[in-house]
């Protein structure tokens, strides 16, 4: 049977060439980069390269980028990180009601601790509106916290319009106001250039942009005080204890460098077959609508509501056809709560509307959306069959 | 995730879509994911002679409703009211346990559906 891996925002497969160069420090520069011999300082030669990589794709010194384990944990050290370093001058911080759960969770925690949480609305189209932080931020304020792409629609957050905001309040005075972007899903895809969008502190992680699991990375602005989550060695300029994975390091890196020298060609293969396959999917298929911002969100990621029937359903019915996507519906991974960036962009709890995800990536063809776009009609009509719903509908339409 | 009986059934629904000419129609729904499931029955000679159903719901409910109308069917109404949420489930082989729910919905169907046959033709 046909494979067709379609849920690249969930991970990507790892690139030949990263593999190679992660190749060499599993067995033959295996030293511990804190060591002072030569195996410790090619490890660690390995590690300031891949700093160097990573800092470049950013726009960033590398000095101000620390490698962890991955996106979470790169979130909980901004969030609390931040939070512990500056509570003494205020205990308020905003983030956007469809953040990441790292991001959600941290500030939860921080919440639960006597922290004050602004949860921003993201309104239909899945974008957070700057007269809302704008009306949100306080003199208490020491944190926003906004993604920059969405996970599941991928809509685009105004980052840089909220950096100058920030900005703009740090420059009156505010100098403890820091602003964090999880940009998982926007690395690689779309530019991202710490500067250019003014933020103190940025996530992201390998393993989304062909890189492998296990490894992220933070950056944080010079001069920008974080108080460590892990203690022990004094790794990472004191930000992060705990012996680096030269390996994990080497191929973020080189994920990195191949991000950047490839990204428009990705970025527009991705966009391309994108539409493709959303202009075949509504024209293929009645009762269809598309979540998030049509404009405004990364190449690569179409999410779609099926009027009439359950996600998961049609997620486990293309899985049998070989064709791998996500679903955000009610009664999805494990819990019977639909995704809480589907019900924050207004859509309603019961799963009336089934919801997909379908990302996308570099090594995705036409053929495969091809046979997507053979295939999902089918499932759809199949399901809809038997859905009491569409009956209900099709009454209502002819009353 | 699921077992390869949860898959047949939501690969291929056995006794799907509504009921011209049943002579009784139940309907169970699940208030906190939505799920909705209606369940004909066909009566002849007090015995159940044919079943169908029309779900809306997750794979496992799509399944159960499925297995379900093949298990009842030559049952006696009182036969089918002994049936409980587990035989569905052991029919389905396994199913996660927060799914365990979806047979407690079929069954739910099924009873409103005996509930409403007239009575008589039990």
């Amino acid at each position: 049977m046909r494979r067709v891996y379609l849920d690249n925002s969930a991970s990507t497969r790892v690139d030949d060439e990263v593999v190679e160069a992660m190749l060499p420090y599993f067995t033959e520069q295996y030293g511990n980069a804190s060591s002072t011999h030569q195996w410790g300082q090619h490890a660690k030669q390995a590690i300031e390269d891949a700093r160097a990589q990573v800092a470049r794709l950013l726009n960033a010194q590398p000095t101000e980028i620390v490698f962890l384990s991955g996106g979470t944990e790169s979130d909980n050290l901004a969030i609390k990180g931040i939070a512990a370093a500056h509570c003494s001058r205020g205990r308020h911080i905003i983030t956007s009601a469809f953040e990441h759960p790292a991001v959600l969770a941290s500030c939860d925690q921080l919440e639960a601790q006597g922290f004050t949480l602004t949860r921003l609305p993201v309104y239909r189209e899945g974008i957070v509106r700057l007269k809302d932080v704008r009306a949100a931020l306080t003199d208490e304020t020491i944190l926003v916290t906004v993604m920059l792409a969405n996970n599941e629609i991928g809509t685009i957050q105004p980052i840089a319009e909220i950096g100058a905001l920030v900005a703009e309040r740090r420059a009156a005075g505010q100098r403890h106001l820091h602003l964090h972007t999880d940009a998982v899903q926007a690395v690689g895809k779309i530019p991202v250039d710490v500067k250019q969008l003014g933020v103190d502190l940025l996530t992201f992680t390998a393993h989304k942009i062909h890189g492998p699991k296990g490894v992220g990375a933070l950056y944080v602005r010079r001069g920008v005080r974080i108080t460590s989550q892990m203690h022990g060695g004094r790794h990472e300029r004191d930000r992060r204890a705990g012996t680096e994975s030269v390996p994990l390091i080497a191929g973020i890196g080189k994920a990195a460098e191949l991000a950047r020298v490839h990204m428009d060609e990705r970025a527009v293969h991705m966009r391309q077959l994108r539409d493709y396959l959303e202009a075949q999917i509504i024209e293929r298929i009645p009762d269809v609508s598309r979540n998030g911002d049509a404009e405004q969100r990364v190449p690569g990621v179409a999410n779609f509501n099926f009027d009439f029937v359950e996600g998961e359903g049609l997620q486990i019915s293309l899985d049998l056809k070989g064709i791998a996507v996500s679903t955000g519906s009610a009664c999805s991974s494990g819990s019977t709560e639909p995704s809480h960036v589907l019900l924050a962009i207004g859509l309603p709890r019961d799963s009336g509307h089934g919801s997909l995800r379908f990302s996308l990536s570099k090594d995705t063809t036409r053929e495969e959306i091809d046979y997507v776009i053979e295939t999902l009609p089918a499932i759809v009509e199949k399901l809809r069959k038997i859905s009491p719903r569409t009956k209900k509908k099709t009454a209502e339409h002819a009353e | 995730m699921y077992s390869p009986t949860v898959l047949a059934h939501l690969d291929q629904p056995r006794n799907a879509g509504a009921m011209e000419d049943a002579v009784s129609r139940g309907e169970a729904t699940n208030p906190v994911c939505g799920d909705l499931l209606h369940l004909y029955l066909k009566i002849d000679a007090g015995r159940i002679v044919a079943a169908s159903f029309q779900a809306q719901g997750c794979p496992p409910t799509i399944a159960a409703a499925s297995v379900l109308t093949g298990m009842i069917e030559g049952l006696t109404p009182a036969q089918a009211r002994n049936l409980a949420p587990a035989d569905v489930t052991r029919a389905l082989e396994y199913l996660p346990r927060n799914k365990e729910h979806c047979c407690v919905l079929a069954i739910d169907a099924l009873r409103s559906a005996l509930a409403a046959i007239p009575i008589e033709m039990v």
